[in-house]
């Protein structure tokens, strides 16, 4: 499934981390729309200021059966007041200049509907990165694969607890730039503790070849950043900041919210450098 | 006479394939499929493989029959409705296929007693449903309850309300009911809650799933579950007027009561089949859950399908009258049918359905389902040109439910509550 050789963005950002500061990636996730459109776009980049490394850009879904209570409320929100995939284009486009890979996290149906191979081709132009696909399986994503390999994109496909070698393998095989682990069988959402079995499917999945894992999942807090850096590329946290956004009394307040959230995560991430 | 139906191209290379009755999944044609997170993959491969480890062990087939024979109330009975077959046309005959009959009133409990007895042979211990009317809802708590299994039902918040009655028989049953307040607040968002719970729960529980919708190998499961309901019909039609229908008519939402009893048809073309979708308030307005005429090809909840979608692929809110069809999408099979030609979906509007509905209870002394009501309203759109058909045509119905659950509906309908009676409600 490797036969095309494609540089990888975001492969690329964390094998320059992992060179010169030694540490994981934090990887982080906010949806477009909330809330507003404007707004959420000055949110990624107050979260890229304050040391997040790489960016899951969400596009708001009526169905999204992967989210927990935080993040479906958000994008609930994002959908009344209105939000487009095109949006989520725009978006990348003013943000893809800022030193962070933007990966775009989407359910699939919105991609279909847009042409599989016009998506690739109008994500790629406008600088993005990839895309996470919380409900695609390499299995269905015969056309994805094509199109990702013919416009240089990234394909981060999931892995879980529950998954067999046989099917690490082949997930291994059909992604690039990194796997997502899925630290816990579960939605997301804040957790008090990251998944006992997260290091393990960690271990399992390097073992199935891939070059790079990111575990993502129930992370919230600067200590778990701290214990799921010390033996993945990645840490990924998504309710925690969507959380700070929708706490706040302002959108102001919910940005300077935002910015504490992500440097005490980002300082858990450096607490793990080796 | 027109006599025998159009075969068209595409569906004489699909007979000639193998019989369609015995298609298996994952796909349908280019529908189907098995479109979840990664986390459920094991867990639809178990299903999936302990499924046809049953299918070939006599003792499954055995304890299943036993329980429709001895719980279910299986055969259900077909009846000749005379007095309503004068209000679809002159010289047509109209036999109902009594799944209404069943215990806890409509053909869910087919699928249920299958999919619980799968569960027993898993070892898992939890069954969670999703339910929009609550029938399935019902029908899951009650095989919950006969097989000493923990059980968890998803609803909107809309539709406990809707259906309060239906809540309080699930919980007398023994069942949570959990009500799902985001999104619609109705069936589609209780699916996605239920599925939520499957991703988090799926190494000790089950997910009951009531339809022939969702990820393989539901859609195939599911119908297999259901298709005594097209082999019971064929045999008493058989046995009643020695000669198979010349059409068969069943209301469609996800699909589960259509695919059961067209099922047994599928391999004779000469056999029309119609299936019945949600008109609402109207295809103009878009209030209505009329996937094929309103809906495109897409994914939701697992599989490929039409689906009520908008320009961005985002899911449409449906309506009906009827909760039990009140779904934006639609079984994968029947999509491949639909583009086969080898069954045909129309709209029949709350109107249409609502006038049927109290046919049927004036002409025959039979309260059906507002679901199987729009299946009745067929069978009369369908009285207009059954006589270019063969002289003395004959339409098979499936009477997919009894209508006690919709009886507080009916009566606002009707305007039948004096305001007398509305005060002591």
């Amino acid at each position: 499934m490797t036969s095309v050789d494609v540089a990888s963005p975001t492969g690329a950002r964390l094998d320059r981390l992992r060179a010169e500061e030694g540490r994981a990636a934090l990887v982080g996730y906010l949806p477009v729309g909330y809330p507003t459109v404007p707004g959420s776009i000055e949110a990624v980049r107050t979260m890229i200021d304050a040391g997040v490394d790489v960016v899951e850009l969400g596009m708001p879904y009526t169905d999204p059966v992967m989210d927990g209570p935080v993040i479906q409320h958000a994008v609930d929100d994002a959908l009344r007041g209105g939000v487009r995939v095109r949006d989520t284009l725009t978006a990348v486009e003013q943000l893809s200049g800022l030193g962070a890979p933007i990966l775009v996290m989407t359910y699939w149906n919105l991609v279909l509907k847009y042409g599989v191979d016009a998506y690739a081709r109008d994500l790629a132009a406008a600088g993005g990165a990839g895309l996470i696909t919380p409900d695609l399986i390499p299995d269905e994503a015969g056309d994805w694969l094509e199109a990702s390999d013919a416009h240089g994109l990234d394909r981060v496909f999931l892995v879980a607890p529950s998954s067999t070698p046989e099917r690490l393998a082949t997930t291994v095989a059909a992604s690039r730039g990194f796997v997502y682990a899925a630290s816990t069988m579960g939605v997301t959402g804040e957790r008090a503790t990251v998944g006992s079995r997260a290091e393990q499917l960690v271990a399992d999945t390097r073992a199935a070849g891939a070059p790079h894992v990111c575990v993502g999942l129930g992370v919230s807090r600067p200590e778990q950043a701290r214990q799921v850096a010390g033996y993945a590329d990645g840490v990924i946290v998504g309710s925690a900041f969507v959380r700070a956004l929708v706490d706040a009394e302002t959108p102001a307040a919910g940005l300077d919210a935002l910015a504490a959230v992500t440097a005490g995560l980002a300082d858990g991430v450096r607490g793990a450098a080796r | 006479m027109t006599g025998r139906p159009e075969v068209s191209s595409a569906l004489r290379a699909a007979l000639d394939a193998g019989p369609l009755a015995t298609h298996q999944g994952p796909y349908f044609g280019e529908f189907g499929g098995r479109f979840v997170p990664e986390a459920l993959i094991a867990a639809l491969d178990e299903l999936d493989t302990e499924y046809h480890k049953a299918l070939t062990d006599p003792a499954f087939g055995r304890e299943l029959a036993r329980l429709h024979r001895t719980y279910t109330g299986r055969p259900s009975p077909l009846t000749e409705v005379p007095r309503f077959a004068a209000h679809v046309g002159e010289g047509v005959r109209v036999f109902l296929k009594r799944e209404d009959l069943n215990h806890t009133g409509s053909h869910k409990i087919n699928n249920v007693l299958g999919q619980a007895l799968l569960v027993k042979r898993m070892g898992k211990k939890r069954v969670i449903a999703e339910t929009g009317a609550g029938q399935h809802g019902v029908a899951t708590a009650t095989a919950a309850a006969l097989m000493d299994l923990e059980c968890t039902v998803y609803m909107g918040e809309e539709d406990t309300r809707r259906q309060a009655l239906n809540v309080a028989r699930m919980r007398l049953l023994g069942a949570e009911v959990v009500p799902v307040n985001i999104g619609t607040r109705t069936l589609k968002d209780a699916i996605n809650e239920a599925l939520r719970d499957w991703v988090a729960n799926v190494e000790t529980t089950h997910y009951l799933l009531g339809t022939v919708t969702g990820p393989h190998p539901f859609p195939e499961m599911v119908r297999d579950f259901h298709k005594v309901i097209g082999e019971e019909a064929r045999a008493q039609l058989l046995e009643e007027i020695g000669r198979l229908p010349d059409a068969v008519a069943a209301c469609v939402g996800g699909g589960s009561n259509a695919m059961g009893i067209f099922n047994a048809f599928l391999d004779d073309p000469g056999v029309r089949l119609f299936g019945f979708e949600a008109g609402g308030r109207g295809l103009s307005n878009g209030d209505h859950a009329a996937r094929f005429s309103g809906g495109f090809p897409g994914v939701l909840h697992g599989a490929r399908s039409y689906l009520l979608q908008d320009e961005d692929g985002q899911t449409v809110p449906s309506h009906s009258v009827s909760a039990g069809l009140d779904y934006p999408s639609v079984g994968p099979e029947h999509a491949w049918l639909h583009d086969l030609g080898r069954a045909e979906y129309r709209p029949v509007s709350d109107d249409e359905a609502m006038d049927a509905f109290r046919v049927l209870c004036r002409t025959e002394g039979i309260i059906p389902a507002i679901e199987s009501a729009h299946a009745l309203a067929g069978a009369v759109q369908l009285g207009r040109e059954a006589r270019e058909w063969s002289d003395e045509p004959v339409l098979l119905v499936n009477l997919s439910g009894r209508g006690d659950k919709d009886v507080a509906t009916a009566a606002t309908w009707f305007g039948l509550l004096d305001d007398k009676a509305v005060e002591v409600q």
